[in-house]
């Protein structure tokens, strides 16, 4: 009874979480120009997606792009000043310590609206035209964080004797970098990837205030001036659901590995 | 010679003083200069003088505050069912609740809002927190249910051994021990509810403006003084949240997917 009751609850949760997406996946089989408007079943608008045949809204695919080169130069830049922060940081003692971890702190505490504010303020006064640039570097700000939280513990949990033993055995400090340490926090420093990328590129309003009048578009904003034109580009409603099957299908093969050699493991 | 280790940081901190420190003291100083760069403190009582800019105040608090409250409610109880293994046995479900945040926020909420039209229902304070609680539901649930995973569970066994009811288990042990979880989830909730801009244009169709609203506003009209002295406001409350919030480590599993 208690577990039906527990059931039954989770799964109406996740009903109301799904409707929105579900509801954009039915519409992009109908070409209507409105979301909600039937006009019969028609793949047209994910024709139109793939051979970038739609009328002027082409920015769309450029939007696209954007995002994403965008959000892979913050993911990268952010993991490796994260990870050489974190290397910093670990081996700070005492108030330096503290002091650079509470700074650290304070663009995760801060919500995006400060800031993109901050950050449009800074390049305001320091004179800097806005566009690509400063919307990476805004992106990094914001992402940087993420990865020294991921890399530090590892930090923590390595034995630092390791490191010693391979200046010992006559390895550069350069050496024992790259073939003991980076070995070790690469799982920190790939989840700190992960995360500053969909960080970045679900991000709205940082890149909404450090865009620049140049009509740099990432698809959030592409949305945004969308919708207040009036009238989403049909083609949002393909692109959506393609993205949704892909993060889907990504995510099951994973539980499918992990599931599996999880028996794997218990067999043995 | 050695370069010592703890010197790494330092480009860091060059970073964290350019992109972090500077920024938020230009918000302080435009928030007290005038168009002309001279000292005002015009900015300031101009926000406390204007009836308007008081009212979306308040009711970005008060959408804040119930949007929290409902979060907690429903969340807390998904979270619990999530962590207990006699409830549910497997983990994908938690990663249906993650699942949604992969796709764009904007369309999620336009999408919500052209249901509701569908649906013929009138966009207003309603559909507004109804968005807004399906947008932050899940950053309540996941630091809720890490905590409540992570849980050692022999101090429930341990007040059950000593004669607690179920109910007592819940409340004196469960609930205490999952504090941290829930104060991560409101830190993550509630902030960024009172700051958000999009999605309350979207879902009340432009009739309730929230206080993110206008600090985006006033810096696109470029009137970053008054811009900024409201963002000035916002990052004091902050700074007042976070000292209840005290040193807490939870801040560390935030967002970790």
């Amino acid at each position: 009874m208690k577990k039906l009751f527990a059931q039954v609850y989770i799964w109406i949760l996740l009903v109301l979480l799904y409707a929105p997406l579900v509801f954009i996946a039915i519409f992009s089989f109908t070409e209507s120009k409105v979301l909600g408007n039937w006009t019969g079943f028609s793949t047209r608008l994910y024709q139109n997606l793939f051979t970038g045949n739609m009328q002027g809204s082409s920015s769309l695919l450029d939007a696209v792009k954007n995002t994403i080169l965008i959000a892979l130069a913050a993911a990268t830049v952010a993991t490796l000043l994260g990870t050489v922060a974190a290397i910093g940081i670990h081996n700070l003692k005492g108030r330096r310590k503290n002091a650079i971890q509470f700074l650290n702190n304070i663009p995760m505490l801060n919500p995006d609206i400060i800031t993109g504010v901050s950050i449009f303020l800074l390049f305001v006064f320091l004179g800097v035209s806005q566009g690509y640039l400063t919307v990476i570097l805004a992106h990094i700000t914001f992402c940087t964080p993420y990865v020294v939280l991921s890399v530090l513990p590892k930090l923590t949990q390595m034995n630092p004797n390791v490191y010693e033993a391979a200046l010992d055995l006559g390895a550069t400090p350069g050496q024992a970098l790259r073939k003991v340490m980076i070995p070790m926090l690469r799982p920190g420093m790939i989840s700190g990837f992960i995360l500053s990328f969909t960080m970045s590129l679900d991000d709205f309003a940082v890149t909404f205030f450090t865009r620049g009048t140049i009509g740099l578009d990432t698809l959030s904003t592409y949305i945004y001036t969308d919708a207040r034109k009036g009238g989403l580009t049909p083609e949002l409603r393909p692109l959506m659901t393609l993205i949704f099957a892909l993060i889907l299908i990504f995510l099951i093969v994973i539980n499918v590995r992990q599931a599996r050699a999880q028996k794997l493991a218990e067999s043995k | 010679m050695r370069i010592k280790r703890s010197s790494w940081s330092i480009p860091y901190l060059v970073f964290l003083i350019i992109f972090v420190v500077l920024p938020l003291v230009l918000i302080a100083i435009y928030a007290f200069q005038d168009g002309q760069g001279h000292f005002t403190l015009a900015n300031i009582t101009r926000f406390f003088s204007d009836s308007d800019s008081l009212g979306t105040f308040a009711l970005s608090l008060e959408v804040a505050i119930e949007n929290t409250a409902i979060c907690i409610l429903l969340g807390y109880p998904a979270a619990w069912i999530l962590a207990n293994k006699n409830l549910n046995r497997s983990a994908v479900t938690i990663v249906l609740f993650i699942l949604p945040m992969w796709i764009n926020a904007l369309m999620r909420t336009l999408a919500t809002a052209e249901l509701f039209n569908m649906l013929g229902i009138t966009l207003g304070k309603g559909t507004l927190l109804y968005g807004m609680v399906y947008d932050y539901l899940p950053f309540m649930i996941y630091p809720i249910y890490n905590t409540l995973n992570k849980m050692d569970k022999s101090y429930a066994e341990a007040a059950e051994d000593l004669g607690a009811t179920p109910f007592q288990v819940f409340t004196k042990v469960t609930v205490p021990l999952s504090m941290p979880g829930v104060t991560s989830g409101i830190l993550m909730v509630f902030m960024p509810t009172v700051s958000t801009f999009a999605i309350s244009e979207f879902l009340t169709n432009n009739k309730i403006k929230l206080f993110g609203t206008i600090i985006q506003e006033n810096i696109n009209s470029s009137m970053w003084n008054y811009g900024a002295a409201l963002a000035f406001i916002m990052l004091i409350i902050i700074g007042i949240s976070t000292l209840f919030q005290g040193e807490d480590e939870s801040t560390a599993e935030r967002g970790i997917v």
